[in-house]
């Protein structure tokens, strides 16, 4: 334990020692090689000009080469990958692809992805504005949030844990210690075994993200709200708006940028969801997502680089164009939309 | 039409007691202004005839109706916000139409009335077009717009043209004075600090300080005839000089004041003047005022065109007769003897 402290502690100490050592020595380099304080003029000013145009890249430079050598070199080692065979061995086409086009699992793996997208970030976003409204103005409103915006603070394994217990299922005549089913038998019904239900399990593993994420877009969605003037609002309720339309009509419409934004960022979680899927149910019982499926093939069981390889490129082609108009929002939001 | 009376009005903020009994009644078709310094309640007061703010005790009667209890949109008022407070994700002709919508109206004429005041407020090119796509003249124009559309009884305005720059705010102030001539029958009440808007605009001004009505008058009957210190100080630019001692005692008051523009400013020394150094002149070109100090205090004094008196000279100042004003020891004006 003792030895884990130290050697975090070092690699911190080394970590930020060796980022402002790398930019005072890169700066003082420069300044050697390119003096400002030249003995004539026009040579002090070309050496300013030219000190000002490689500085930029000096201090981008280590994250420039980070994430060459961390994103954008596996980007393309798995697009090489997807087109090989299972060892990586042999050029293959687009067999891949063909493959999973047609098998079962990757079918529903897509189906239960889409459903993931549609129902997450919707819920999460809806539930988040509509807390956000009802928290603003009352005392414990804020109490309220730091709960609802805790199980952000919980890592997906962690938190599909504490889920388990709650859909947990004893059999007959044993005590039921999942919350959900001790509920249910308490209304008198049966318990059930939650994640063994076949498509309505997708839903109780959803719940877990939607209750992780609720809290994110509650918080963004509240900062948000508070940034519409508040006269806008008067001036609604002296044109005659109930508070339903001044919510619908003049907050929520004030605010669209940054609930897209919510939205999108949600989405692209939604679209990598795994850990869950993995620690609940581990795809069985018609859960499988397309981030497992991509595990299992990669890593596990499977052992198909190629097909492995060939699922991660399908994600990031879906991923992609809404991370790129969540950029755009977030730029947009930044740049003073108006 | 719609009078607006006002009684033993109060509003509290907890403990903070923001308006003192506020009587006040405001004639059919009349133009009021609420002036008064930054947090004497003006805009306070405005807010709770509108109904965004509760009023704590006393009445509200619009129209001889008890209205404390009536929702704003309700009590047949519209407001122009200082900020203008346009919708900036509707179109104009979406910010002015919103009102008849949430009225119910049907589209055909909602479109016919929203049409008619763009024309009126040559608004119709821009009726598409979003806030942000606006100058600040016409965003102005499209909040009174917003307001006209309704048919209000009351207008209510809080301080519509301090966000614009000083050439468009005069302009912009004229055009306010032209729309209450043509809605002769509507109610307008305009909170301000700016004396100007308050003397050209106004039929009756309405002066406030710390949350108390100090007088109510016509413009000239308060610059003639201001009740109190307070009010003599507040209306007219520059400043009335107020001298205490013995110029006072000699007029049978505690404090005398003295309006810039009725003193005599004189190179020789004049009988019961009251003698002093210039300090500094300021010569504006149509008048010029001189700073002199003396022996009670530095005195304002206005002089038509340019002054020839110079820095550094020895003055003698003397009221023009019949333009004094006398205030008791409480600062209440005693009637000219």
């Amino acid at each position: 334990m003792l030895t884990q402290v130290f050697w975090a502690f070092a690699t911190v100490l080394i970590g930020v020692g060796g980022c402002v050592g790398y930019f005072y020595a890169s700066n003082l380099l420069l300044d050697r090689l390119f003096p400002a304080s030249a003995s004539n003029d026009a040579h002090a000013i070309r050496n300013l000009k030219i000190q000002s145009s490689v500085r930029p890249w000096l201090f981008l430079g280590p994250a420039l080469v980070l994430l060459c050598v961390y994103l954008v070199y596996p980007v393309i080692e798995t697009l090489i990958l997807s087109f090989q065979d299972k060892t990586g061995s042999r050029f293959v086409g687009f067999d891949n692809y063909a493959w999973a086009a047609k098998d079962t699992q990757f079918r529903t793996s897509i189906f239960n992805n889409f459903l993931w997208l549609l129902v997450v970030p919707a819920a999460c976003t809806f539930l988040g504005l509509v807390i956000a409204v009802l928290t603003d103005r009352i005392w414990w409103g804020s109490i309220a949030r730091s709960l609802i915006f805790l199980p952000l603070a919980i890592s997906f394994v962690g938190a599909s844990v504490i889920w388990k217990f709650v859909y947990d299922f004893r059999g007959e005549g044993q005590e039921q210690i999942g919350i959900l089913n001790a509920v249910v038998e308490w209304f008198g019904f049966s318990p059930q075994v939650w994640i063994a239900l076949p498509f309505w399990n997708n839903f109780f593993l959803m719940m877990i993200l939607i209750w992780i994420q609720t809290g994110f877009a509650t918080v963004i969605l509240g900062a948000a709200l508070r940034g519409v003037p508040e006269d806008t609002i008067e001036a609604a309720v002296i044109d005659g708006a109930g508070p339903f339309k001044i919510f619908w009509r003049i907050m929520v419409p004030q605010i669209m940028t940054t609930i897209v934004v919510v939205w999108t960022t949600i989405t692209v979680l939604v679209l990598k969801v795994f850990d869950i899927v993995l620690t609940m149910t581990n795809g069985q019982w018609d859960t499988q997502v397309l981030a497992n499926l991509m595990f299992d093939w990669m890593f596990r069981g499977g052992g198909d680089f190629g097909r492995g390889a060939a699922i991660a490129i399908v994600i990031m082609l879906a991923v992609l164009p809404i991370m790129i108009w969540n950029i755009r929002q977030a730029n947009a939001e930044r740049g003073g939309g108006h | 039409m719609a009078n607006i009376k006002l009684s033993n009005l109060n509003k509290s903020y907890g403990a903070v007691h923001i308006l003192k009994d506020v009587n006040l009644d405001i004639k059919s078709g009349e133009f009021i202004v609420f002036v008064g310094p930054s947090g004497c309640g003006k805009s306070t007061l405005l807010r709770s005839i509108c109904g965004l703010e509760a009023i704590s005790s006393g009445t509200l009667e619009i129209d001889g109706a008890v209205v404390n209890e009536v929702p704003p949109s309700k009590r047949g008022i519209a407001m122009v916000f200082q900020s203008y407070a346009l919708y900036p994700h509707m179109s104009v002709y979406e910010n002015i139409s919103f009102a008849l919508e949430n009225q119910g109206l049907d589209r055909a004429s909602i479109k016919q009335k929203v049409e008619k005041v763009a024309e009126m407020l040559q608004l119709t090119p821009y009726l598409t077009r979003l806030p942000k796509a606006l100058s600040g003249g016409q965003r102005q124009r499209v909040a009174i717009g917003r307001a006209i559309v309704r048919g209000a009884k009351v207008f209510l305005f809080d301080e519509p043209l301090s966000n614009l720059d000083a050439a468009l705010r005069v302009q912009t102030r004229m055009e306010i004075a032209k729309l209450k001539r043509a809605m002769p029958d509507t109610t307008m009440v305009y909170v301000t600090h700016d004396q100007v808007e308050a003397m050209t605009l106004a039929d009756r001004i309405v002066v406030l300080q710390a949350g108390r009505v100090e007088q109510v008058g016509t413009p000239m009957e308060l610059y003639e005839k201001p009740g109190n210190v307070f009010v003599a100080g507040f209306i007219g630019s520059p400043k009335m000089n107020f001298v205490t001692g013995d110029p006072a005692e000699r007029a049978g008051c505690k404090t005398l004041g003295i309006r810039p523009e009725h003193l005599e400013v004189s190179a020789s020394s004049l009988a019961d003047g009251i003698p002093g150094v210039v300090e500094y002149t300021e010569i504006l070109g149509s008048d010029s005022f001189v700073y002199v100090a003396t022996d009670y205090g530095m005195i304002t004094a206005r002089e038509n065109g340019r002054t020839a008196i110079s820095k550094g000279q020895k003055v003698w100042l003397k009221p023009v007769s019949g333009y004094v004003h006398r205030f008791d020891g409480n600062g209440k004006r005693l009637d000219t003897p």
